[in-house]
């Protein structure tokens, strides 16, 4: 790669290397086995897969565990446990069942500690955001998703609610726990019963979420863990004992899950890729803006459907965005996950840092203009230093794909009416941002913006009331809030 | 009857197809004809290509913004005329629904049930953003609103039975919502289609919001699933296997296609056909976050 790195330009406040920051390392041990199986009917099982895959930790490249690679028997096995658990689960008097939802997001709220540390691990992000965002915010959506248990009814005006059935949920990589709660907490709390398989590079969080499951006494077989790769995925996915499907992951094979399942009665929730706009307006605070921007595209080394990876900037404002963006950037602290003064953790596998490497040389070799940070990256695992390109134009691979990592394209427009034209011109649709300081404009846009989420003044903000989810290519259905029931839920 | 002569004849009508407001023939030049329970020839309608397809699309995608950007109060008007331009042309329908195979009462209620269905749904146009939509309680400083956007661009594709209360149902909902629609009407009885057109026309629907196509279902619902400026599909009562054809467009560039399934009796009980849950598969979700603080 030809990778051209700025000397910037020094900030106000620069003390060179005489002011490095000591290290801060998470000192707390997790436990991890070195092997796993898969969690069906409420136990722990070897499973019937032959084939195991290692599950390493990124920033150093070691093998935290070997894991099962469940097999079509598997799957059978553990639907055939959502099945036979669902009568009772469903009928249970609702509120009982909101109480087990409730004890599960206290639990995870006692064992935070040890949840973040395991998803650093696993994932390499850094443990700030592990310890602030995915372990609280999972812990919330059970506590949310719990009250809904015995209102239901009141979910729609005018209709009876019922569950679906057994429910197939596959989830990503990058946000490995914080996933699972998204897909199982409001399928159990409206009474149906799950088959739940995670990542490839990232199932031990999710089976440590099983174990809580264990210790909170929830019924065998209402949740139930099938660890392994895409072969695992498509079994469970075209899965006739299932009544719905939710999806998070790459569009690519979300089209592939549509037409599988294409003609049957399966429910169907996909929640796939983005290349959101963010919008920078003359008129806006630009100190808050370049900050939102920076969180947008570099939160979770970008691996975030969401990421704000497409930059435009009202033209007279661009070079003191640019200026602004950089000594921002030069701030960044990329490194050791585990360190608690760590901006960007590592990059979650080898074949995703192969994927951003190619869009990087794709990039330069189309003519943009490609800046990195200066920073020292770790010896071994997988890194990508912070990076952004000038000189986008909209017809570039990197301004039109979604790259899932570090990566951002700074772009400039004149006119509100050409950012508008410009930030829906894409098959994505998941979410945008809006900078400025006028009420009346940031709703105009917010309207004519083709996308299910907008942030206006800020970025990449989640919770579990909020609904999110996309238009377009960016799938379909919404998670959180009261439409994130509606999914999981038969009205009548 | 054949070898006698009339002393007068009929004028014998070739319907047309309503495509961004005007009511051009199909592209292809091919008719089909329309006859009676006894087998007299009544009329002749226009056999849709997929050409007027894309064309009713290309109109119904310029219309869609505008539309969609209209008031509610003023959606719920058009709807309302819509509905007092059918009650006005009554007996014209109920002719062409018995032509269907309709007895006469049963062409009677299914206008009525029409008429009703519409001024349901313009009365819907100016609420249902207050059912669907709400206000979030995020857990930090800021205004968090979920509002109710049109999918777009939608097909529509009508049952076989009830030719005109079938389209109807479907029409009403997708136009409410601020959708521009494409409808493919009954294939066994393509008159009411036509005429509904007419109604259209009268009706202050600005155009290009509503196109209809009569035609071969076959034929046309591979080009549905595969048109890639189409948001969205809605149809009703349709076979397993023309179901998965349309299920394959949502693999192909992630258009939503929903099923209404209708039981006996059900195209007539308004608890079920006027519910504002018909709304939820022809919309979006948008949530909006803006920080709250001085």
């Amino acid at each position: 790669m030809t990778s051209k790195t700025l000397n910037i330009e020094a900030p106000a406040l620069d003390f060179g290397e005489h002011w490095e920051y000591a290290p801060a390392p998470e000192g707390t041990k997790v436990e991890i086995a070195a092997r796993y199986g898969a969690f069906i009917n409420g136990e722990f099982v070897k499973g019937h897969g032959r084939k195991r895959l290692a599950t390493v930790n990124p920033a150093t490249e070691e093998t935290l565990s070997e894991v099962l690679i469940a097999n079509p028997k598997d799957i059978d096995d553990a639907v055939a446990a959502a099945r036979a658990a669902l009568p009772k689960w469903k009928r249970l008097k609702p509120q009982e069942r909101a109480k087990y939802l409730f004890r599960i997001a206290r639990r995870i709220q006692e064992r935070a500690r040890e949840l973040a540390v395991l998803e650093t691990l696993d994932n390499g992000k850094p443990i700030k955001e592990s310890r602030d965002v995915d372990i609280p915010e999972a812990a919330k959506h059970f506590f949310y998703h719990a009250g809904w248990a015995d209102k239901l009814d009141y979910v729609f005006p005018g209709r009876k609610a019922r569950p679906v059935g057994v429910c197939a949920q596959i989830i990503p990589w990058n946000f490995p726990f914080l996933m699972a709660a998204w897909k199982i907490a409001p399928a159990i709390a409206c009474g149906n019963t799950v088959v739940l398989k995670p990542a490839e590079t990232t199932p031990l969080t999710a089976l440590r979420l099983a174990e809580i499951f264990q210790e909170v006494g929830l019924p065998p077989g209402v949740v139930n863990i099938v660890p392994g790769d895409g072969t695992t995925g498509a079994a469970l996915a075209a899965h006739p004992g299932c009544q719905k499907l939710a999806f998070t992951g790459s569009t690519a094979v979300g089209k592939e899950l549509a037409r599988i399942n294409a003609g049957n009665s399966k429910r169907l929730t996909l929640e796939l890729g983005g290349k959101s706009p963010h919008i920078i307006f003359n008129d806006a605070s630009l100190d808050a803006a370049v900050e939102g921007v920076v969180q947008g595209i570099f939160f979770n080394q970008g691996h975030v459907c969401c990421a704000g990876s497409r930059l435009f900037v009202q033209e007279d404002v661009l070079p003191e965005v640019q200026q602004l963006l950089r000594a921002r950037l030069h701030n960044l602290r990329v490194g050791d996950p585990l360190d608690k003064n760590t901006d960007l953790g590592a990059i979650n596998s080898a074949s995703q840092l192969a994927t951003i490497q190619h869009y990087l040389k794709q990039g330069v070799a189309e003519g943009a203009s490609l800046q990195q940070i200066k920073t020292k990256l770790p010896k071994k695992g997988y890194w990508c230093a912070p990076t952004w390109f000038e000189g986008v134009q909209p017809a570039h691979v990197i301004a039109r794909e979604e790259i899932f990592g570090p990566v951002l394209s700074v772009m400039s427009f004149r006119t509100p009416e050409e950012a508008l034209t410009r930030a829906n011109n894409t098959p994505y649709g998941l979410a945008a941002g809006i900078w400025s300081d006028k009420g009346a404009r940031i709703f105009d846009i917010a309207a004519k913006l083709k996308a299910g989420v907008v942030w206006c003044n800020t970025y990449n903000r989640f919770d579990a009331t909020s609904p999110f989810g996309g238009y377009k290519q960016s799938g379909f259905g919404r998670e959180g809030g009261r439409h994130g029931l509606l999914p999981y839920l038969e009205l009548s | 009857m054949a070898s006698s002569t009339p002393d007068r004849l009929s004028v014998l009508k070739t319907y047309k197809l309503y495509l961004g407001g005007a009511y051009p023939r199909t592209e292809s030049g091919r008719t089909m004809p329309i006859h009676d329970a006894k087998d007299n020839l009544v009329a002749h309608f226009c056999l849709a290509s997929r050409k007027d397809f894309r064309n009713a699309v290309g109109a119904a995608r310029k219309a869609q913004d505008s539309w969609a950007s209209k008031t509610s109060y003023l959606r719920g008007q058009i709807l309302y005329r819509m509905a007092e331009m059918l009650d006005g042309r009554a007996d014209e329908f109920c002719q062409a629904l018995v032509v269907g195979g309709h007895t006469a009462k049963q062409a009677q209620q299914e206008l009525e049930a029409s008429v009703d269905r519409l001024v349901a749904f313009a009365g819907w146009a100016d609420k249902y953003s207050q059912i669907l939509g709400c206000h979030n309680p995020v857990a930090a400083p800021y205004y968090n609103f979920s509002v109710p956007e049109p999918s777009g661009v939608c097909v529509a594709v009508a049952p076989d039975e009830s030719p005109l209360l079938g389209l109807v149902s479907l029409l009403a909902p997708l136009l409410c919502v601020g959708n521009a629609v494409v409808a493919l009407g009954s294939q066994k009885a393509p008159l009411a289609t036509a005429l509904f057109g007419e109604v259209c026309g009268v009706s202050d629907v600005p155009a290009g919001v509503v196109n209809l196509l009569t035609g071969d279902r076959a034929e046309l619902l591979p080009e549905f699933a595969a048109h890639r400026d189409v948001d969205a599909i809605l149809s009703a009562n349709l076979r397993p296997a023309e179901r998965r054809i349309l299920d394959l467009g949502t693999a192909d560039n992630m258009k939503r296609v929903h099923h209404e399934k209708w039981g006996k009796g059900a195209i007539m009980d308004t608890s079920i056909m006027h519910g504002p849950d018909r709304l939820l598969p022809l919309i979006e979700i948008k949530t909006i976050w803006h920080p709250v603080g001085r």
